[in-house]
C-alpha cells in the first residue's frame, strides 16, 4: 500500500481540463475537418473520448476516433518475465494527410508516445501528429513533448500517478501515489 | 497475465486460460494483416527456425509470414536438401541449430512425439509442433478455434462435427483436446477402419453414419483423406465408394443447423470428401481458416520469446 495519496484532479476539475484542450485544438488546428483522434490503450483511448464528445458539443461534428495499442512497438520487448498482453489497435479510417491528434493519460518517459507515433507511421503518413495528454509529469528519457496538457505535475520518479474511470470510460479522479 | 508454456507440443495440456490469451492475443495480431504495410518491430533480432520433416505449403507459408511480420528472421529447412539426408540425426541437427541461437524451432515430422523428444533434449530453444506424424498438429487447431469463435461468438455449448481418416488425423486429435477444454461436444465420424478404438473415453461422441454427425451440428469440419498414406495397409476400398459414404454434399450439408459453417484444414480433395458445391459456398470458411492460421502463429511466436524466462 502507498503511503500516501493525493487527489490532483477530481471529475470536475478533468472535464475543464478536457474543456480547455478542446477548445485549443480547435483553435490550434481551425477548426475539426482534417482531425482524428488516436488514444492510446488503456486510458488515453478514454480520455480520447471524453475529447471527442467536448468537440461533438462545441461544434456539432463527430472527429473519427481510434485507438492504438503500443505493445507491439515497445523498446522493452521480452525484459518483463510473462509477455505483455497485446490489445487491439483499431484505427478504422485513413491517416493519410489527416492532423492525428495522439491522445494519452499521463506523459512520463515518452517512450510510451515514441512507440505509438511508430505505430501511426506504420499505418499511414499523416499531415503531422500532435500529443494531448491530461497529466505531465516529467522525466522525460526522450526528446518529446505535449502540445495539449490538462495539468502539469512535478513528481519525484518513485512515485505513482493513477487515473480513474467509471465503466462508461469516463474520467473520475487522478490521484498521486507516494511510496 | 501468464503463459507458462516454452514449448507447443499438444493442446492437450492448454488450459481454458491459456486458449483464451492465445486467441486474444492473435485477434490483436490480425490487425496487422489487414493493413498496406504488413509489419511490426516486435521480435527483432529473435530467429525462427522452420524444420519440416514433410511437405506443407500452408504450415510452412504461415509460420514464415508470422515470423516475418514480426520481424524475426525465418529459416526454412527443408529435410530432403539438408543434412538429413547425410544420415545426421534430428537431434544432432537440432542442437546444431540451437547453437546458432535461434529462438524457436517450428517442425513437422512423420514420426508421431519427435518435437516431444526435441523439446526434452534442447535447453534453450522453443520447440512448436507443426504437426508430428498420426499425433497432434496444435496450431491448426487453435487457428479452427478461432475461426469459429468469430463466427459464434463462443466455443461453449457448440456441436463440432469432424469426420474422415480420424485415425491418421493429427488435427482431429489436437482439436478434440482443444474443443473439449473449451466446453464444446465434439463428434468424430468415418468408416469404422479409420475410428480407432477408444475414442470415446477421450470424450468424444463416434459415429460411423456421417448423417448422424451432421444432424444439428454447428460445425462441420471435413478431414482430408491422406492418399499417400494409403500404402501401409489400405483403410478404403475406393475413393469412389468412400465418396457415396463420407462425403460433405449440399444433401447432408442440410441436417446441420442452418448457420453451421463448414470447415477444412487442406489441401483438399475435391470430389472425395468434399463436394465443391459446399467447399465454394456460402457457408464455407475455409480460406478464413487459413487467414487466422498466420494471426495465430503471430499469437504463439509472441507469447513464446516476448518474456525474458520461461524456466
Amino acid at each position: 500500500m502507498p503511503a500516501t495519496c493525493t487527489t490532483l484532479l477530481n471529475n470536475e476539475a478533468i472535464r475543464r481540463a478536457i474543456t480547455r484542450i478542446s477548445h485549443q485544438l480547435l483553435e490550434k488546428n481551425k477548426g475539426c475537418d482534417n482531425m482524428v483522434l488516436v488514444g492510446i490503450r488503456t486510458g488515453g483511448d478514454h480520455i480520447a473520448r471524453m475529447i471527442q464528445q467536448k468537440i461533438a458539443e462545441i461544434e456539432q461534428i463527430e472527429v473519427p476516433l481510434g485507438a492504438v495499442d503500443v505493445t507491439m512497438y515497445r523498446d522493452d520487448v521480452g525484459s518483463t518475465r510473462d509477455p505483455r498482453p497485446v490489445g487491439k489497435t483499431e484505427i478504422p479510417f485513413k491517416l493519410d494527410k489527416r492532423n492525428v491528434v495522439l491522445v494519452d493519460e499521463v506523459l512520463f518517459t515518452g517512450r510510451t508516445i515514441r512507440a505509438a507515433m511508430d505505430a501511426i507511421m506504420d499505418i499511414g503518413r499523416p499531415a503531422n501528429i500532435q500529443l494531448a495528454v491530461l497529466i505531465d509529469r516529467g522525466h522525460r528519457e526522450l526528446p518529446i513533448r505535449a502540445d495539449y496538457v490538462g495539468r502539469n505535475v512535478p513528481t519525484a520518479a518513485l512515485e505513482k500517478i493513477e487515473v480513474e474511470f467509471d465503466p462508461s470510460g469516463e474520467a473520475q479522479e487522478v490521484r498521486l501515489l507516494k511510496p | 497475465m501468464s503463459f507458462a508454456h516454452k514449448h507447443i507440443i499438444s493442446t492437450k495440456v492448454l488450459s481454458r486460460a491459456d486458449i483464451d490469451l492465445i486467441l486474444t492475443t492473435a485477434q490483436s495480431f490480425k490487425e496487422i494483416n489487414q493493413r498496406d504495410i504488413k509489419k511490426v518491430p516486435t521480435l527483432r533480432g529473435k530467429t525462427i527456425i522452420n524444420l519440416f520433416y514433410e511437405n506443407s505449403t500452408r504450415t510452412r507459408t504461415s509460420f514464415e509470414l508470422a515470423g516475418k511480420r514480426m520481424s524475426a528472421d525465418t529459416i526454412n529447412i527443408a529435410a530432403a536438401s539438408s543434412s538429413v539426408s547425410k544420415g545426421e540425426t534430428l537431434e544432432d541437427t537440432a542442437k546444431n541449430i540451437e547453437a546458432m541461437d535461434a529462438d524457436v524451432i517450428v517442425m513437422r515430422h512423420p514420426a508421431s512425439g519427435a518435437p516431444d523428444y526435441l523439446a526434452h533434449r534442447l535447453s534453450r530453444c522453443s520447440v512448436i509442433n507443426a504437426g508430428d506424424g498420426a499425433h497432434e498438429h496444435p496450431t491448426q487447431s487453435l487457428l479452427d478455434l478461432m475461426t469459429i469463435k468469430e463466427h459464434k461468438g463462443t466455443l461453449e455449448g457448440l456441436t463440432v462435427a469432424i469426420i474422415g481418416d480420424i485415425a491418421r488425423s493429427r488435427v482431429a486429435r489436437s482439436n478434440l483436446y482443444a474443443l473439449k477444454t473449451m466446453g464444446a461436444t465434439v463428434r468424430l465420424a468415418g468408416p469404422s477402419t479409420m475410428l480407432p478404438p477408444g475414442l470415446e473415453e477421450l470424450g468424444a461422441e463416434v459415429y460411423t453414419d456421417i448423417n448422424a454427425a451432421i444432424k444439428d451440428a454447428d460445425v462441420v469440419m471435413m478431414l482430408r483423406i491422406q492418399l499417400e498414406r494409403e500404402g501401409g495397409g489400405k483403410l478404403l476400398p475406393t475413393k469412389r465408394e468412400y465418396a457415396q459414404f463420407f462425403a460433405l454434399n449440399p444433401e447432408n450439408m442440410k441436417l446441420a443447423k442452418p448457420d453451421a459453417i463448414v470447415m477444412h484444414p487442406g489441401p483438399l480433395n475435391r470430389g472425395v470428401e468434399i463436394s465443391s458445391y459446399v467447399a465454394d459456398g456460402k457457408q464455407n470458411v475455409i480460406l478464413e481458416q487459413v487467414e487466422n492460421g498466420v494471426a495465430v502463429r503471430m499469437a504463439l511466436l509472441y507469447l513464446l520469446t516476448g518474456g525474458s524466462d520461461k524456466e
